[in-house]
């Protein structure tokens, strides 16, 4: 029964990434490609999920749309933790000072939610894919600089860290060789958090017209797009979401999943 | 003596936040490439044209005067003026203010009274079908967007049973003066619920782990021993103890909140302090987008600080040496 | 004189699998009586005391009778127990320094058990609760009214405790280890206390421990628990000098150590009753 949710989380996941690669090779219909007689039409046959305001298939954009969904996602979440680990190490290994001011930095850091530095980014430069995945990099940094010192402190207190120390390993070689192999499980933990986090703030920054400008699909301009025929085909603003949902549930429960996986070995270790 | 030492010390926090931010902030909009004037005026504009915009906008004096200014202005209350407009930016900001203020403040209510008993229930109940199902309603409630849950809610209350408005705002007090409850009501059901149903999810989270391990301690069974119902001795023992978590939280929470609201204004067109800052972005109005974003990010170092004081009111041990 | 309490066939498993780890126990208790619950970690003595209050985990299938004043109390729904837990019976626990809600002011703590069964308002409670806080011993009972457990010491903890426990002047109290967290120097003097106390409030207690020498100073009958079994009953007198079980007269050889002839190896239980392998 436990296990359900980390499997579900799997299953989710999976879907995703699967659409998004396939995506690079084959649609059902052409994503870019407007039809003006064939708007709004409903789900079913010869549509799967119906078409849009300009007669383009939804099943096809929202392929697509998983494209950059999964694309900004691991971009964003491999420069937080690019960022946030290296930080969070070495403040665990050092503590005094050190470790004050990565704390007190990322504090600052968490006043600026990933959208408000994106939007500020975009100000700036003109918005992108680029700035919305810089922006939402560097606003998870904070989450992994804690949860990579807190791991670093459990794991300094461990018996062959002092080994390690006695024999002269120089502090590199062991954040290296023993600090990242056993913190690495509780930063995918992490990871799959901050996707998630990262999903739902790329799909609010493209439905705000500050992401991957248009044509290109992504999930938050659909769902901007289907507000325009709200009235007259609700349904439009279902499939977009219910991805967006689902993709952020799916990494949840695998999160979750793993953290339960994780805990009770953790509480031996300890 | 411990508390004034420790109050001091996490105002002096604050303020040095607030002066970290203000710099980030400044360097973020002024230190990048790209530039305003060229921008406001279009890329085909000639050299001479941008050029005296430029000297307008005071943007040819350099960068640490600028910073100056504007950090010396804001103490003040002046936030400098429109690009475009030459409006004062407090005055465009100012009674956006409580717009927004209004969305995020009955949202940031309602989330705690709608996730404390629906966590508690998760906790008690977890190993039911009372409890799984609070825990999956907390689960998905939390992977859906803000902005999606408001359009959801907008085909459903608005589209299909028209019971109220898909957009707009109005005013509690008009500009007549007349008090107009009803209409300002029906414009902020829908936002607040569509914030208000992302947020409680989150607590509710939290809120069923802070009740399952009181429900492991030992000073929870002492309190059955009283005679104390399982309910009962949760609320009387594990509320408190659940709290500083709970407000932990909540304090967290405050920074996703205000962007959820910036996004749920655009979703209801709601003139606050989101959709103000937006089209400021649109229009590359800098030192307004500088402004607002300042306002946000103080109201965010503002609730972090009152969250981190209240700590010391809800754990007595928290009050230093002065028990014994 | 019917028993006040009087558990028949009592079994309590826990979990999917049942596993039992009581056996059938059977026992009563008499008005005023003290009896003695003697067992080593695992026999079922804490299991069977939680059975009696109803403070069991949810995962725990209980069968059998418990009836206290007459009343049967297995099968009782937790609304239906509640009301006489902290009136009929209470029960004092083992480990004083969690015992206690570390963000409430003891007082109030103490308090709650009469604003919950005689309805008393906070001011008339405050004297009572400063009342008993002096008879547990507690030096100033009004400043340790006042205190967070945090600024209490163990022993002190413990004394608020008791008084929690015997504040409603309930019929039964029950003591699981009360003394076993305490100081060794503490640990008498609460002893004493919880004797005058129970005698003040005529009250029956079941005192369980694992140490032998701390039951026979406070009550009159024992019983051995070995394994989710009573392998042994009777009188203090009975016990320790005419033993049944071989398990009882390890237990009491092992009590004894002042018997050892110097120089002679101490006895272990396992000198007198070898334990079969652990299911």
């Amino acid at each position: 029964m436990r296990r359900a949710g980390l499997w579900i989380g799997i299953v989710l996941v999976a879907l995703v990434i699967l659409a998004a690669l396939v995506s690079l090779v084959w649609t059902p219909y052409d994503p870019l490609q407007v039809q003006p007689t064939q708007t709004l039409q409903p789900a079913g046959w010869p549509h799967l999920l119906g078409t849009d305001g300009f007669g383009i298939d939804i099943l096809s954009r929202l392929l697509i749309g998983a494209r950059t969904t999964v694309f900004v996602g691991v971009v964003a979440v491999s420069l937080a933790a690019l960022g946030g680990v290296p930080l969070g190490v070495l403040a665990g290994m050092r503590g005094g000072w050190v470790s004050e001011i990565v704390l007190r930095v990322s504090d600052i850091l968490y006043a600026f939610p990933a959208l408000l530095l994106a939007i500020l980014l975009a100000a700036a430069v003109g918005a992108s894919t680029l700035t919305a995945m810089a922006a939402i990099g560097i606003a998870s940094i904070p989450a992994f600089a804690r949860v990579a010192r807190a791991a670093t402190l459990i794991v300094m207190t461990q018996d062959y860290i002092l080994a390690a120390r006695a024999s002269g390993t120089s502090r590199w070689t062991i954040s290296v060789r023993h600090v990242l192999p056993n913190i690495a499980a509780v930063l995918g933990v992490q990871a799959s958090v901050s996707f998630g986090i990262a999903i739902l703030a790329e799909a609010a920054l493209s439905y705000l017209g500050l992401a991957t400008p248009p044509p290109t699909p992504t999930w938050g301009r659909m769902l901007h797009d289907a507000q325009t025929y709200i009235f007259t085909s609700p349904i439009q603003a279902l499939w977009p979401g219910l991805a967006i949902a689902l993709s952020v549930l799916g990494l949840n429960l695998l999160g979750d999943g793993l953290r339960d996986h994780l805990d009770p070995r953790l509480r031996e270790a300890a | 003596m411990n508390l004034t030492r420790t109050v001091a010390v996490r105002l002096l926090v604050f303020v040095a936040s607030l002066f970290a931010a203000s710099i980030a902030i400044f360097l973020v909009v002024n230190a990048l490439p790209g530039d305003v004037a060229t921008a406001i005026l279009g890329f085909g504009a000639d050299p001479a044209s941008i050029a005296e915009l430029r000297a307008r906008l005071g943007l040819d004096r350099p960068l640490l005067d600028r910073y100056f200014s504007w950090a010396g202005g804001m103490l003040t209350g002046n936030l400098g003026r429109s690009y475009l407009t030459n409006e004062s930016v407090s005055a465009l900001v100012a009674p956006r203010i409580g717009v927004t203020a209004w969305l995020v403040v009955v949202s940031m209510l309602i989330a705690p009274v709608v996730a404390l008993p629906l966590g508690m229930l998760a906790a008690m109940k977890r190993r039911t079908w009372q409890g799984a199902a609070a825990s999956t309603a907390s689960q998905i409630g939390l992977s859906i967007p803000a902005f999606y849950a408001g359009i959801l809610l907008v085909v459903v209350f608005a589209v299909t049973l028209r019971w109220l408005p898909a957009n707009g705002y109005t005013d509690l007090v008009d500009a007549t003066g007349r008090w107009r409850p009803v209409p300002f009501i029906q414009h902020l059901v829908l936002p607040v619920l569509s914030l208000v149903i992302v947020q409680s999810s989150v607590l509710t989270r939290y809120v069923r782990s802070a009740f399952i391990e009181v429900l492991s301690e030992d000073y929870f069974r002492t309190a059955r021993a009283v005679g104390w119902t399982r309910w009962r001795a949760l609320w009387r023992h594990g509320v408190r103890n659940a709290a500083i978590s709970v407000v932990t939280v909540i304090g967290l929470q405050l920074a996703t909140l205000l962007v959820g609201a910036i996004v749920v204004e655009q979703v209801f067109r709601i003139p606050g302090l989101g959709t103000a800052l937006l089209s400021a972005v649109a229009n590359r109005d800098l030192i307004v987008v500088q402004g607002i974003v300042m306002v946000l990010v103080f109201a965010v170092l503002v609730i972090n600080l009152l969250t981190d004081l209240s700590y010391l009111l809800i754990d007595p041990r928290l009050r230093g040496r002065d028990a014994r | 004189m019917s028993p006040l309490l009087e558990v028949t066939d009592l079994r309590i498993a826990f979990g999917r699998s049942r596993r039992e780890v009581a056996h059938g126990i059977s026992f009563s208790l008499e008005p005023g009586e003290r009896l003695g619950l003697i067992g080593e970690s695992g026999s079922g003595k804490t299991v069977t005391a939680l059975a009696v209050m109803g403070l069991l985990a949810e995962n725990a299938y209980v069968s059998g009778s418990i009836r206290l004043a007459g009343r049967e109390l297995v099968g009782l729904r937790d609304s239906e127990l509640a009301p006489l837990r902290g009136d009929l019976m209470s029960m004092v626990f083992q480990e004083p320094m969690t015992a206690l809600d570390p963000t409430m002011p003891v007082g109030r703590q103490v308090a709650e058990v009469l604003l919950l069964h005689q309805h008393l308002g906070h001011g008339v409670a405050r004297g009572r609760v400063i009342e008993i806080l002096a008879e547990v011993g507690l030096e100033d009972p009004a400043r340790v009214a006042d205190a967070y457990p945090h600024a209490l010491s163990g022993g002190q903890r413990q004394r608020v405790v008791v008084a929690m426990a015997l504040i409603n002047r309930p019929d039964l109290v029950i003591c699981d280890e009360p003394t076993t967290a305490l100081d060794v120097t503490v640990q008498a003097t609460v002893l004493n206390l919880l004797d005058a106390a129970l005698d003040a409030v005529g009250a029956s207690c079941l005192f369980i421990s694992h140490d032998l020498a701390v039951v026979s100073q406070l009550c009159e009958r024992v019983l051995v628990m070995l394994d989710g079994d009573i392998v042994e009953q009777g009188t203090m007198a009975q016990v320790f000098n005419a033993p049944n079980h071989p398990y009882t007269r390890g237990l009491v050889a092992t009590a004894r150590l002042d018997a050892v002839t110097p120089g002679e190896r101490l006895p272990t239980v396992e000198d007198f009753y070898a334990r079969q392998a652990r299911r």
